[in-house]
């Protein structure tokens, strides 16, 4: 090579360089666009259907007659969910994390994960098709003996296709979620702090409350608000599952219905004002999971901060 | 083929932290030449100003001139890949990479900037490079193989091999022993005093001993303390740097009595 | 042979005071022996004697271990059984689940015909036939796999670009910079994006943009791609992070712009960790239904074309012939197809997942270390 002379730069390369990193940077701004087309396109087809006249809408009162009892409905399932899938969701992430003999963690892990990649749709199918049939006896028990609290009120669906089957199934769903994030988080916990106090002569279960849950608390809560997003968006679980109606308090008879199951069931044949009034529900659950899920990463992001050891 | 590198009046900074401050050296062509003093003093961040590498770290910045035969690497216009195919660096770990041969480690410089080379050249160049980094005999029959399977000092080598091979003017080496054992270091440093027949090679190294049985000049940095800019002390040759220092601060270095 | 050659057979001080090994064991048998006792009592069933004997076992083992350990001990137990109960619990939807779907949809893929006929034609009078004379149930899932792997395939084309340049921008060109943090935590919040949303977003913004009514399968791949787009972007961010900065460093100095050593050195080193990510995307996505059916409707006919006409995908296949039975009066053929089609579906979703693992195992570059 003869000696070059350092502003003779080799050719094409430079303009490379800035095509590339001009395209990256794009790709990253569409993201950014889509998102924001989510949120635009989403008010625009929706406009039609807060400013229609209020008889025009379903059920002749206006949109917010329209959509509170969905929201409420929604709100139930996915409280459902969570009460039965948070507290055996720490316990499966703990017997992963802590428990298990070491060889069958790992493979643990792995069924959970295969937990998490079954289609919604075939969740739904099995409620529909098992669990509502199984669970039946179960209802009419509780409407015989706890009818007196008006969640339980009798008499049962017999079909059991009620709202709260549709909890169970989507517990089952946000169950494999919220065990993944907080396994993880369970074993990011410093290995010295549970030496010092197994050290001290704690029992395993005394280390993991004194080490374990304080230092997973925030990372336990975001995993559940994640996992609330998840239910209170989840579709097909609830469209198969229940059988849809008003608003009802008993959990055990067939009843109330969810946005996401509203809109899979209306949507297709929609047309008209409908389609506005079923978009404009889409954007109220939208912004209903968008402020759980913000919330969600707010606390892990404020989680992480103070816990940079790891 | 080699060149001379004149640095005037340079300063490094790292946001605005002044990392290294006012440094002007004169560096020969066709030597070796060693950097060394205590961690932190500056000599690594100094060295990578010579052929632009600190730009890859966000925000680090220089002021001054660097001379590379009395062409200034800052100059206007000056595209720092140009540079750095002038001014090749090894690095304190060797990092072959993982996803090619000993082969194609060897031709990357080549390969990645997409220049046509026909497979006799190809050849010719790759037993050429990987015989003057002292290895040829070693990977000769295993070229295919993985660059990742071979020792660390045969890696170490196999880097150096891989910056011949874009034909430099300069080598930079980033304490290119420090991850080596013994044996290794002793290859490395024979192949390094061959090297200086044919470029001109600046070493950053901890290790005294070795900068006294390797380098013709020795370069002294030192720091005035934490948050305080690492400056050059003394630069001579280096029998006079080990035997008969200038400075007190030199001697109490090369006499181990700190750092 | 004198005594004092033989070690003395007595418990060492240290575990005085302790259940003896066999202890869970025992307390298990009682607890079943008790559980199908009681059970009998009241009506035989497997499910309620496990669960019996699951309670008559914890309080066996919490009681006789606070007797004889103490209350810490007997806590610590406690705890042990209910971490325990948790995960069996869990398993058991899991098991349920697999079973079901094994049971209901090998009769369906069994049926001569089923993976390779679509419903076209297929009519209630058939189904009925099928029912009360006995005749194979007629139609299939091929022109619902078709439109699975066709929306599945172009929301893919779509995504991996996208998502890997911004995985790009945010690695090698972010510097943590505002726009990269924003782009960083929208990923996030798209991530919680519910999949019905990212469908509407969709058929509104075709509804907008072509007409009103715009339904194809191009639709659906956009609907995806917005759910998918993040899973790949997280995924290739976290294998290009692992990448590391010293074979950037290594280009660099030989001269190689940041662009070829991104492509040349950077991706080929993450390339099996993102090909992982990806196809887990893919299986995440491949399974959506809520999308779907919003914006491709639903078609019993072969449609080759993405961007006209309504397409059938596997989820809304299932979907529908379990809500609306091709013939009303006879559902049970309907349900053996959407079982079939289940398993088929559950069968792909399992074979990416495991695909994933095994590119991720397979193909990683060894970097030494």
């Amino acid at each position: 090579m003869t000696a070059t002379s350092l502003t003779s730069s080799q050719g094409a390369g430079r303009a490379g360089d800035k095509i590339f990193s001009g395209a990256a940077l794009a790709a990253g701004c569409l993201i950014l666009a889509v998102l924001f087309g989510v949120a635009l396109f989403l008010v625009v087809q929706a406009i039609p259907a807060f400013v229609a006249p209020a008889e025009d809408i379903q059920g002749g009162e206006g949109f917010f007659s329209y959509i509170w009892p969905i929201v409420i409905g929604t709100l139930i399932a996915a409280v459902i969910a969570l009460v039965i899938a948070t507290p055996v969701a720490i316990g499966v992430a703990l017997f992963i994390s802590h428990f298990a003999p070491r060889q069958l963690a790992s493979g643990l892990g792995y069924v959970v994960d295969l937990l998490a990649a079954i289609p919604s749709v075939v969740y739904g199918a099995w409620g529909a098709a098992v669990l509502a049939k199984e669970i039946t006896p179960v209802y009419n028990w509780l409407a015989d003996n706890m009818g007196w609290l008006p969640i339980f009120a009798g008499p049962a669906s017999a079909t059991g296709k009620t709202i709260l089957t549709a909890g169970i199934v989507l517990a089952v769903m946000v169950l494999p979620i919220i065990t993944s994030l907080t396994r993880e988080i369970f074993l990011q916990t410093p290995k010295l702090h549970e030496e010092a106090a197994l050290a001290l002569g704690a029992t395993r279960w005394e280390m993991i409350k004194m080490t374990v849950l304080p230092f997973a608390r925030p990372g336990i809560i975001s995993a559940v608000m994640l996992g609330l997003g998840r239910a209170l968006g989840e579709t097909m679980a609830v469209a198969l599952v229940l059988s849809s109606g008003a608003l009802t308090a008993s959990l055990i008879q067939s009843g109330n219905q969810t946005i996401a199951a509203e809109i899979a069931l209306n949507f297709p044949e929609a047309s008209g004002l409908k389609v506005s009034t079923l978009i404009a529900a889409g954007l109220v659950l939208f912004v209903i999971t968008l402020a759980v899920n913000m919330v969600a990463r707010w606390i892990i992001g404020r989680h992480k901060e103070f816990s940079g050891a790891n | 083929m080699s060149k001379r590198i004149d640095v005037k009046d340079l300063n490094v900074y790292y946001g605005d932290f002044l990392a290294v401050e006012d440094v002007s050296i004169s560096i020969e062509a066709k030597s070796v030449t060693a950097f060394i003093g205590p961690s932190g003093c500056g000599k690594s961040t100094f060295l990578r100003t010579i052929n632009r590498m600190h730009e890859v770290l966000p925000g680090a910045r220089v002021e001054g001139e660097v001379l590379l035969d009395g062409d200034n690497l800052y100059g206007p216009g000056v595209d720092p890949v140009t540079v750095r195919s002038q001014i090749g660096m090894v690095f304190q770990r060797p990092n072959p990479f993982p996803t090619m041969s000993i082969r194609d480690n060897v031709l990357a410089g080549v390969k990645l900037n997409n220049q046509k080379i026909s497979k006799g050249e190809a050849d010719a160049l790759l037993e050429r490079s990987l015989r003057g980094a002292n290895l040829w005999n070693e990977v000769k029959d295993r070229l295919g193989k993985p660059g990742s399977g071979l020792s660390g000092g045969q890696q170490q080598r196999l880097c150096i091999a891989r910056a011949i091979a874009v034909e430099p003017q300069v080598i930079l080496m980033d304490e290119p022993c420090s991850a080596l054992d013994p044996i290794s270091t002793l290859a490395v440093e024979d192949l390094i005093n061959e090297l200086k027949d044919e470029y001109t090679v600046v070493i950053v190294t901890h290790n005294m001993q070795q900068a006294a049985r390797v380098s013709d000049r020795t370069a002294f940095f030192n720091i005035a303390g934490t948050g305080k800019p690492g400056k050059l002390i003394e630069y001579a040759e280096t029998s006079t740097i080990f035997n008969n220092p200038a400075q007190k601060s030199t001697e109490d270095y090369v006499s181990g009595r700190f750092g | 042979m004198t005594s004092t050659l033989t070690p003395t057979r007595k418990r060492s001080a240290l575990t005085k005071g302790q259940l003896p090994k066999a202890a869970p064991y025992i307390v298990l048998v009682v607890a079943l022996i008790l559980g199908a006792a009681i059970l009998a009592l009241i009506g035989f069933n497997a499910f309620g004697w496990g669960v019996v004997s699951a309670l008559l076992f914890t309080v066996g083992l919490v009681s006789w271990s606070g007797a004889v350990e103490g209350s810490r001990k007997a806590k610590d137990k406690l705890v042990t059984c209910l971490v325990v109960g948790a995960f069996l619990v869990a398993l058991l939807p899991l098991i349920s689940v697999i079973w079901t779907v094994l049971v209901n949809g090998i009769p369906g893929i069994v049926t001569p015909g089923f993976l390779g006929n679509s419903m076209n034609g297929v009519t209630g009078a058939f189904d009925n036939k099928s029912v009360e004379e006995g005749t194979p149930v007629l139609g299939g899932i091929y022109h619902a796999l078709l439109g699975t792997i066709q929306i599945t395939l172009l929301a893919t084309v779509i995504s991996v670009p996208v998502g890997l340049l911004t995985a790009i921008y945010l690695v090698e060109y972010g510097n943590d910079g505002r726009l990269a943090r924003a782009i960083t935590f929208f990923v996030d919040v798209m991530t919680g994006i519910p999949s019905i949303v990212a469908g509407l977003f969709a058929a509104a913004f075709f509804f907008a943009v072509v007409g009103p009514g715009t339904k194809t399968g191009a639709v659906a791949a956009v609907a995806l791609s917005v759910l998918m787009i993040p899973v790949v972007v997280r995924s290739s961010e976290e294998m290009l992070k692992i990448v590391p900065n010293e074979l950037r460093e290594a280009a660099y100095a030989l001269g190689v712009r940041k662009w070829r050593t991104i492509l040349k050195v950077v991706i080929p080193t993450a390339i099996s960790g993102i090909a992982s990510g990806v196809t887990l995307a893919i299986a995440r996505v491949i399974g959506e239904t809520a999308p779907i059916l919003v914006t491709a409707g639903f078609a019993t006919n072969i449609n080759n074309n993405v961007f006209g006409g309504w397409m059938a995908s596997l989820p809304t296949f299932i979907y529908t012939q379990i809500l609306n039975p091709t013939s009303p009066s006879n559902p049970d053929p309907s349900t053996q197809r959407a079982w079939g089609a289940a398993l088929v579906l559950i069968i792909l979703v399992m074979i990416l997942n495991l695909g994933a693992r095994l590119i991720a195992k397979l193909f990683a570059p060894k970097i030494s270390r």
